[in-house]
């Protein structure tokens, strides 16, 4: 080297001892359950990547898992359980030991359990244990529990389920290595979101399929995206029936797909007036009927070697009966799907429309794939080919929180179906333990609620009709949220949302305890927010609140717990046990079963309990069936690692899967094992058991698979899964509206129940869109960044570094109306009120669309963030200015604003206007909430100075070690390649 | 004021694919956690609960929107940017105590925090804004490339790679020796038109950037654009034609 100044050769040592050992267990930064693994350094947490052996995310881990640190470190844990002391809402509280706890909860549970249990709603939020959580409200006896699928995915699940028995959301996924078209409806960054990344980074690495974002906004994966197309909110179903139309029209559907694996055949009858009209023609066994073109016979549909008609119409002992199909083609055929009517609506061109409708027939039905693979069919037949359409949909959160989303996402399976693409290469493929029947068991418990007695069952499940609603002779819901009543009836993930109005309403009735489990309802998962705040507030004549009594459980002091009056503290996720259970929503993927446990990696440093642990020894306490032994004493006394090892929900069938059998010698079924869990850890917290290739395709007709699937407890008998184009269950609700059948609706409700429940899928506007003044132009719809989605708290020091304000993001053109441009600042008005936020433009947006980044702002006070934080002085939420409530009907009643047929909350309905600030409004946002006091939470990392230094404590040592090789990486190959290249 | 190597044995970069990267910031998280416990640890946060958090981070992903001028459609780009490891490095010749460097065995530009003096010339110098400085510890910091993870015998070999690189979910981030033509990332590059960020600066960095694939148009060739034809006139003539259909169970 030459120079003025030479370098001071550094030695640097490249073989540092960085890592002194490693525990596996999975991340709940989110909802995705990857498996990581946790690297310590002089025993403190050194860092956290992904799991290379896990099913889940193969090594990855998303900027949300990567902060687990600073989730650890949060200077918002709360420290020991804490009694109100001020009034609610204050923040006052005094810490109280855990025995004082306990005693008061048993106290206030047991008296209601002695006398009236659905008096206790107990709601879960985001539970990861809910086979657990509704066991517990089952074995209570309260039908009043549900976790946070009332406002997140129920339209998505129920419009799975009762459709082809599998759902969008988790429970399935593209055939990423060999499907050509994909589209993606909606914002979908919140759900499986490391293998949607890693999906769609495989998909365009490959390089020959076209990747399609029907979007209102063009964020995260849409701007990866072949094609934007820039959607109007609430008109996906309309676009998609569209597509339908045209493939209809021009007859590219896949007939023997339809015929073998769908309804489509069977006969409907058509005898308007009756008690029969629209149900299912069947046999003197039950059994439904399709014509036979061949004999010219009614058949059984369930009998193989049938030779099925899909139009016209047969007489049937004087009842006319047609096809399914051919009710569904009429329906879409009709002009109101066209391309042209849809441009109306979606602001999709007509042109643009059929082009897509062009090419996903041409990749279905030009580009089709065929593999060789011996299978067995339903009926026993062997195979030895799979022909793959290779088109494959996803949809979740932008098509769920729609008034409409239940049947717009029916109408996406039904767009699916058509092209014979549910299962096959290519296609869209269900994960373990689904596909379950359509719709799967059980139906919901509550009918009865007795004192001191367990429900008959779990509290939610999946009605088939008016005859399964959880309603009183004179109609009236039995449940607070009101889920499973006419005014909701298929709600199958209850309606977290509305409790706390109803229970301040006392409408149905007034309850004793609110028992909330991580879930922010005073914050940013509640609609109406000051309106909920008020709720919790209010007070009677005697000055006695409305919610007499709110226990809550929270890892972190969140804009919740000011508002319970006692504070359970909960653990972080690398201080626990937990199981991520076949039960409960699986982990999976389509080429097996998969199961994984959390256990403590590090050892807790403050006086908090998992949540589970404390519900299971309330259980106890109460002595619940089942929580307690014949002779009375804990049946888990271990908490909830005995209970993950031991229970045993039906026999043989535990909440993990793996290694079961007094010798772990069994899967799925087995004995409970006592080495069960440290088999799990010893396996990198996971399990999993891969299809064989003759159980992984068409599994809804597959009996390798079905009969694998039966024995592992998914589904209940070995009986082919016939999807469903046509919704019987759905049309059993709608003659009960026209006065047929055990049960019918009370007059307000029965124009509503016949109109949703149409056994066809539909499209609809949503409601806001109509019932809202026209003064209200602008759809404004949110989604959290990708770096916080589905992450629980606003306090993490990283994260937060790349978003602590939130902006209003619009066109331009948009923003020209008012007069506005990038930085002014602009008030959002609903009918509701109306939210301060600055806004910054942008192309990629429906121009009739505004949106937000959702949940950044921040109530002052909260989450350990100090004074001053953007997220509590110019972060907002568009929460407070969604109704929870529609407008008032004729007869002044209010539905919740919510799906009619699930209850799905529609915060993505809303309909705003804008206008400038004055220049003395602009600044901070608004509504803005009294700072309250915070109780002693747990020390941050941050030193005295202010300052953060993670890590300087965790300096490696040298090993002395020679270095290694270095060795290449390619992204999309998934690890280290010896040579060649893609 | 500083030298660099006449030739480095090796040219270790990072293959960035802006096609699949959709800005999630798993890698810049990753590299956070990763490097505030490394070789340069720590990476402080200067009030990081309050009004004004800033730390110290060796990869930020820059998002930001593309507007043709002719007003077609409009592109988000979610560009992440850390040290690019340049050949010619203005930051190490600018160094007026020789402590920032570029490694002769792989190409690495390091920090020597022993000599760093904390002047921010090379900070100045990076037309890229790639150095990061600890006003903690009065040193210039930089993407390492995760030296101390790399060559590391103690780590599992599945972390012998920049944390950026083995954490990515969409894949979309390559790790490689630029400096052998037959190389994975090499032909990776060459494969996909891999460029080098501002050229013009004649810094010759070795990072390169994959740019976005064509637009998909595989159906849109074979058809022209055109829709489906109709099969008859009316829906009922559609409908018509089924009547005769007969399947098999």
């Amino acid at each position: 080297m030459s120079g003025p100044f030479t370098t001071v050769q550094e030695q640097v040592d490249v073989t540092p001892d960085a890592i002194d050992r490693t525990e596996y267990t999975t991340c709940y930064m989110c909802a995705c359950r990857c498996g990581i693994r946790v690297h310590f350094k002089n025993d403190e947490v050194r860092y956290i990547d992904g799991n290379p052996d896990h099913p889940i995310n193969k090594g990855v881990l998303c900027a949300k898992g990567s902060a687990g640190i600073m989730n650890y470190k949060s200077p918002g844990r709360l420290t020991k359980p804490l009694k109100r002391v001020g009034p609610r809402g204050s923040g006052e509280f005094e810490e109280i030991e855990w025995s004082e706890a306990m005693d008061l909860a048993t106290e206030w549970l047991s008296d209601i359990r002695k006398s009236d249990p659905k008096r206790l709603a107990f709601f879960t939020g985001r539970d990861q244990s809910q086979s657990l959580t509704g066991w517990w409200a089952g074995r209570f006896g309260t039908p009043n529990f549900a976790a946070h699928g009332g406002f997140c995915s129920v339209n998505m699940a129920a419009g799975g389920l009762y459709s082809i028995g599998s759902s969008f959301w988790e429970f399935g996924e593209p055939d990423w290595e060999r499907t050509l078209y994909f589209m993606m409806f909606g914002v979908a960054e919140d759900h499986d979101s490391n293998p949607i990344k890693m999906g769609l980074g495989h998909l365009k690495s490959r390089g020959e399929a076209k990747f399609v974002s029907v979007n209102p906004v063009k964020t995260g994966y849409s701007a990866i995206a072949d094609e934007w197309v820039g959607i109007r909110p609430g008109t996906d179903g309309l676009f998609a029936g569209a597509l339908i139309h045209e493939l209809l029209a021009a007859e590219k559907i896949d007939w023997d797909y339809l015929a073998r694996y769908t309804n489509a055949p069977w006969l409907v009858i058509q005898a308007p007036g009756t008690a029969d009209d629209g149900l299912f023609a069947r046999d003197r066994d039950g059994n439904p009927l399709i014509l036979d073109g061949k004999t010219k016979k009614l058949v059984s549909a369930l009998e193989a070697g049938g030779s099925p008609v899909m139009s016209g119409s047969v007489d049937i002992a004087g009842q006319r009966a047609v096809p399914a199909f051919h009710l569904m083609a009429k329906r879409f055929l009709d002009k109101s799907y066209s391309p042209e009517e849809a441009e109306k609506s979606c602001g999709v061109s007509a042109e643009t429309i059929r082009r897509i409708a062009a090419e996903l027939a041409h990749a279905a039905f030009e580009r089709s794939i065929e593999l060789d693979v011996d299978w067995t069919d339903w009926a026993g037949r062997k195979q030895t080919k799979i022909v793959g359409r290779p088109v494959s949909l996803h949809a979740m959160r932008g098509v769920s929180a729609h008034s409409n989303g239940f049947h717009t996402c029916r109408i996406l399976h039904l767009l699916q179906m058509i092209l014979g693409t549910i299962d096959v290469p290519g296609g869209f493929r269900s994960k373990p333990p689904f596909p379950r029947p359509v719709p799967p068991g059980p139906k919901p418990a509550g009918h009865k609620s007795e004192a001191n007695k367990p429900l008959e069952g779990m509290p939610l499940g999946f009605p088939t009709g008016p005859e399964d609603l959880l309603i009183n002779p004179d109609g009236t819901p039995k449940r607070i949220d009101k889920a499973y009543s006419w005014e909701h009836p298929l709600a199958a993930h209850g309606l977290m949302q509305m409790v706390i109005h109803n229970a301040w309403k006392g409408d149905p009735y007034p309850i004793d305890v609110l028992f909330m489990y991580m879930a922010n309802m005073g914050w940013n998962s509640s609609m109406n927010v000051p309106g909920v705040l008020h709720y919790l507030t209010d007070t009677n004549e005697d000055g006695s609140y409305k919610i007499p009594k709110i226990i809550y459980s929270d890892a972190f002091y969140s804009e919740t717990v000011p508002y319970a009056d006692l504070v359970l503290p909960d653990t972080t996720y690398l201080e626990r046990w937990d199981c991520i259970s076949l039960l409960d929503r699986p982990i999976c993927s389509a080429e097996g079963p998969a199961d994984a446990i959390r256990h403590p990696v590090v050892p807790l440093d403050r006086d908090v309990r998992p949540f589970q642990d404390v519900l299971i020894e309330l259980g106890a306490r109460l002595k619940l069936p089942g929580f307690v032994t014949a002779d009375g004493s804990a049946a888990y006394p271990g908490g909830y690692q005995d209970y993950i090892a031991n229970h045993e929900r039906a026999p043989g069938i535990g909440p993990l899967a793996g290694w079961r059998g007094e010798f772990g010698t069994d899967q799925g079924r087995g004995a409970p094992n006592q080495g069960q869990l440290q088999r799990y850890i010893d396996n990198g917290g996971f399990w999993e058991d891969p299809f064989t290739e003759s159980e992984s395709w068409m599994k809804h007709g597959n009996k390798d698979y079905l009969t694998r699937a039966h024995k592992m407890g998914w589904i209940p008998s070995t009986d082919r899964i016939v999807m469903q184009i046509y919704s019987e269950p759905l049309q059993k609700f709608r003659l009960a509206a026209q006065g047929f059948g055990p049960a019918v609706p009370p007059d307000r409700h029965k124009d509503r129940i016949e109109t949703y429940f149409d056994p066809i899928p539909f499209w609809y506007p949503p409601f806001e869109t109509t019932a809202t003044a026209q003064d209200y132009t602008l759809h404004a719809i949110t989604q959290r960044p990708m770096h916080m989605y589905h992450s629980w708290g606003g306090q993490n020091a990283w994260l937060r570094q790349i978003t602590n304000q939130n902006r209003l993001y619009l066109h331009p053109d948009t923003a020209a109306t008012i007069d506005a441009g990038d930085e002014d600042w602009v008030w959002i008005i609903s009918p509701q009120g109306r939210v301060k936020a600055q806004i910054k433009t942008m192309h990629g947006v429906e121009k009739g669309t505004i949106w937000t980044w959702n949940a950044i702002g921040k109530r002052k006070g909260s989450w350990g963030l100090k004074p001053g934080a953007p997220e509590t002085e110019k972060g907002f939420l568009l929460n407070h200015i969604i109704p929870e409530l529609l407008p008032a009907q004729g007869d002044g009643f209010r539905y919740a604003n919510a799906d009619p047929v699930t209850g799905q909350a529609a915060w993505y309905d809303l309909k705003v206007r804008l206008e400038k600030c004055t220049d003395e409004e602009a600044g901070e946002t608004e509504p803005m909430f009294e700072r309250f006091e915070a109780p002693t939470l747990a020390p941050s990392a941050v030193s005295a100075d202010g300052v953060l230094r993670y890590g300087k404590a965790l300096h490696p040592t040298p090993s002395g070690k020679p270095a290694a090789a270095m060795a290449e990486w390619i992204g999309n190959q998934k690890g280290h390649k010896e040579g060649g290249n893609q | 004021m500083t030298a660099l190597p006449a030739q480095t044995q090796k040219k270790l970069g990072l293959v960035i694919d802006l096609d699949i990267c959709v800005g999630c910031h798993a890698c810049a998280v990753n590299c956070k956690e990763w490097n505030t416990g490394g070789h340069s640890a720590p990476l402080p946060d200067n009030d990081p609960y309050g009004a004004d958090a800033s730390g110290v981070w060796f990869n930020r992903i820059h998002s930001f929107e593309v507007v043709p001028e002719d007003g077609g459609d409009s592109r988000m780009v979610h560009f992440p940017k850390s040290c690019l490891h340049c050949e010619d490095a203005p930051c190490v010749t600018v160094c007026p105590t020789g402590a920032s460097y570029k490694r002769e065995e792989d190409g690495i530009v390091l920090v020597n925090p022993d000599t760093c003096i904390g002047c921010k010339l090379c900070s100045w110098a990076c037309p890229y804004g790639a150095r990061e400085y600890d006003d903690d510890a009065g040193i210039m910091k930089k993407c390492t490339l995760c030296v101390d993870r790399i060559y590391n015998e103690t780590l599992p070999a599945d972390m012998r790679v920049p944390a950026c690189v083995s954490t990515c979910p969409a894949g979309a981030r390559s790790f490689g020796d630029f400096g052998d033509p037959d190389s994975d990332v090499s032909k990776l590059s060459a494969a996909r038109g891999g460029y080098a960020l501002m050229p013009e600066q004649n810094c010759k960095p070795v990072n390169r950037y994959l740019p976005p694939r064509p637009r998909k148009t595989v159906a849109e060739e074979a058809m022209g654009g055109a829709g489906l034809t109709p099969v008859a006139d009316s829906s009922a003539g559609v409908m018509a034609r089924w009547l005769d259909k007969i399947l098999s169970l």
